[in-house]
C-alpha cells in the first residue's frame, strides 16, 4: 500500500522575467509520475528554504536566468544547511556558466548544474536515478 | 511506537514544523509507521476550526485562501492551509501551483501551506486529507484551511471532513450553476460569488439564491446559507467572508451542531479507513492461492461475484462470521 512519489520543488529565486523554461521542465517532471511544487516567480531565499522544509521535498530545482545564481544559490544552501536539510537533493539551471557550475557543485552543496540546452529528459532520469532509493 | 518516530511525535507537538511536514509527507504514503502516531496524536486535536473551499478551477480559491489566512493572522491565530490539486490518473504526477496564488503568507512562520495530489486512489484521498488535517491540527493551527477542486465526487468527499464549507463560484457560469446542484447544494454552508466586478455578477448572485430559496427544506433553527460577494485579488468582501465564517463556527458551537458534526466527521472517517483497509485485505486474499481457486470459480461460473464476495466477507470476519469477537456489540 506505501505509494512513494518524489516531490520536487521548482524555485525561481531572484528576478527572473519568466518561468518558460522551469514549467516546461515541472510539466515533464509531472509526466513522469513526480509531485511538482511550484510558487511562482520573484521568490526570496528565505521562503524558497521555508517551503522546501513545510512541503518536505526530495529535490530543490532552482532556475535561475538573470546571472545572479552566485548570489542566490550558495544563499540557499547556507539556509538549508542551517537547517539541517542536507538530504535535499539540490539542483540548478537556466543561465549558469559552466565555471560557475562547477564551483556550485563543488563548494555549494549543488548536485548538478543542468545547462541551456538540456533535454529535460535527462533531468527526469538523474532525479530517477538519485531518488530512487528514497 | 519505535524510536525514531516517538521522536516525531514529540517533535510535533513542540512545535517543530519539519516533524509535522515528514509526518503528512509519512501520511501521504500510507507509511503503517504514521498510524501509530496519529492515534497518539488524536487526543491533541480538536482544536481548529477546519474550513473547506472548494470551486472549479480559476474561481479564485487559493487567492480566498490566501486572504482569508491574512485575516486570521490579523488576530494573532495561527493557520494551515492544505491545497488538494488533481494527480494525472495517467502518468500519475501533478503540477501544484497553489502556492502562487499565495505569496503575502510566504514569509510568515505561522502559517503553514501543504500542497497535496489527489493521488487517484478514491478513498485514500479523504483518509490522508483528513490525516493531515489532524496533523495540523495537534500541531496547533488555529485554523485550518483545506482547499480543493470540486470538479469531482472525490473532492467533494473531502471537503465533508470541515466545519464550515465554502463555495466558490464566479459570474457568468451558466452550465455551471447546473453542475453546482450535484451535491454541493447539501454540503456549502457559504456560497461565495468571486471575480464579483465582472459582468453578470448579480445575476449568478441571485440564481445561487433561488437555489437555495428552492432547494431542502430547512426551517429558521437551521444555518441559512448566504451568498457573498468578493473580489479576493483586491481584498473586496474578504472581511464578511471571515466574519460569516466565524459567525457559522459560533453557530455551530451554540446550537450543538459541533457535537452533531464531529461525530458525523469521525464516522465518515471511520468508515473511509475501513474501506481502504477492508478491501486492501480482501485484495490480498483474492490474490492468494485460495483466492485464485475462487476467481477460477468465478471465470467457470460455478459461482457468482456476490456470493464470492460473501464468502471473502466471511472469510475476513472469521468462520463465525464475527459474532463472537468482543468489543463491538451489534
Amino acid at each position: 500500500m506505501m505509494e512513494r512519489k518524489i516531490r520536487v520543488f521548482l524555485a525561481k529565486p531572484g528576478l527572473d522575467g519568466h518561468d518558460r523554461g522551469v514549467l516546461i521542465v515541472g510539466q515533464a517532471l509531472r509526466d513522469a509520475g513526480m509531485e511538482v511544487i511550484y510558487s511562482g516567480l520573484k521568490q526570496t531565499p528565505e521562503t524558497i528554504v521555508e517551503a522546501s522544509l513545510q512541503e518536505d521535498v526530495n529535490v530543490l530545482g532552482l532556475s535561475i536566468l538573470s546571472g545572479a545564481h552566485m548570489a542566490l544559490i550558495p544563499r540557499i544552501t547556507e539556509l538549508l544547511s542551517g537547517q539541517g536539510a542536507d538530504d535535499l537533493l539540490v539542483i540548478a539551471g537556466g543561465v549558469i556558466p559552466d565555471d560557475d557550475a562547477e564551483v556550485l557543485v563543488r563548494d555549494y552543496g549543488v548536485a548538478r548544474v543542468f545547462g541551456p540546452g538540456t533535454g529535460t529528459a535527462d533531468i527526469v532520469r538523474y532525479i530517477q536515478e538519485k531518488k530512487a532509493r528514497r | 511506537m519505535s524510536e525514531s518516530t516517538v521522536e516525531l511525535y514529540r517533535r510535533l507537538l513542540d512545535g517543530d514544523r519539519r516533524a509535522a511536514a515528514r509526518l503528512i509527507t509519512m501520511v501521504e504514503n500510507a507509511d503503517p509507521a504514521a498510524r501509530e502516531v496519529l492515534k497518539s496524536l488524536h487526543r491533541h486535536s480538536g482544536n481548529a476550526h477546519i474550513v473547506g473551499l472548494t470551486g472549479s478551477p480559476g474561481s479564485g480559491k487559493s487567492t480566498i485562501a490566501c486572504r482569508l489566512a491574512q485575516h486570521y493572522r490579523g488576530r494573532d491565530a495561527s493557520v494551515g492551509i492544505i491545497c488538494v490539486d488533481p494527480t494525472s490518473p495517467f502518468t500519475g504526477g501533478a503540477l501544484l501551483g497553489d502556492r502562487v496564488r499565495m505569496q503575502e503568507l510566504s514569509a510568515d512562520p505561522d502559517v503553514f501551506i501543504r500542497s497535496m495530489g489527489s493521488r487517484g486512489a478514491l478513498g485514500g484521498l479523504s483518509v490522508a486529507t483528513n490525516d493531515v488535517i489532524n496533523v495540523l491540527d495537534a500541531f496547533g493551527k488555529d485554523y485550518i484551511i483545506v482547499e480543493t477542486v470540486g470538479a469531482g465526487q472525490v473532492e467533494i468527499e473531502v471537503v465533508k471532513f470541515s466545519h464550515t464549507c465554502v463555495v466558490v463560484t464566479m459570474p457568468g457560469g451558466g452550465d455551471e450553476i447546473q453542475a453546482i446542484k450535484a451535491g454541493i447544494l447539501e454540503i456549502a454552508d457559504i456560497f461565495v460569488v468571486n471575480k464579483a466586478d465582472r459582468e453578470g455578477a448579480m445575476r449568478t448572485v441571485a440564481d445561487l439564491e433561488m437555489m437555495i430559496e428552492t432547494g431542502p427544506g430547512r426551517d429558521e433553527r437551521e444555518w441559512k446559507t448566504p451568498v457573498l460577494t468578493t473580489v479576493a485579488l483586491e481584498e473586496g468582501g474578504m472581511a464578511e467572508l471571515a466574519s460569516v465564517a466565524d459567525d457559522h463556527w459560533r453557530f455551530l458551537r451554540e446550537t450543538g451542531r459541533l457535537a452533531e458534526k464531529t461525530i458525523s466527521r469521525m464516522k465518515a472517517e471511520v468508515v473511509e479507513i475501513l474501506n481502504l483497509r477492508v478491501a486492501s485485505a480482501a485484495v490480498d486474499l483474492l490474490e492468494s492461492e485460495g483466492g485464485r481457486a475462487l476467481l477460477n470459480r468465478l471465470a467457470d461460473r460455478e459461482i457468482d461475484p456476490h456470493s464470492a464476495a460473501e464468502e471473502v466477507l466471511e472469510e475476513l470476519l472469521g468462520r463465525d462470521g464475527g459474532k463472537d469477537r468482543p468489543g463491538i456489540n451489534p
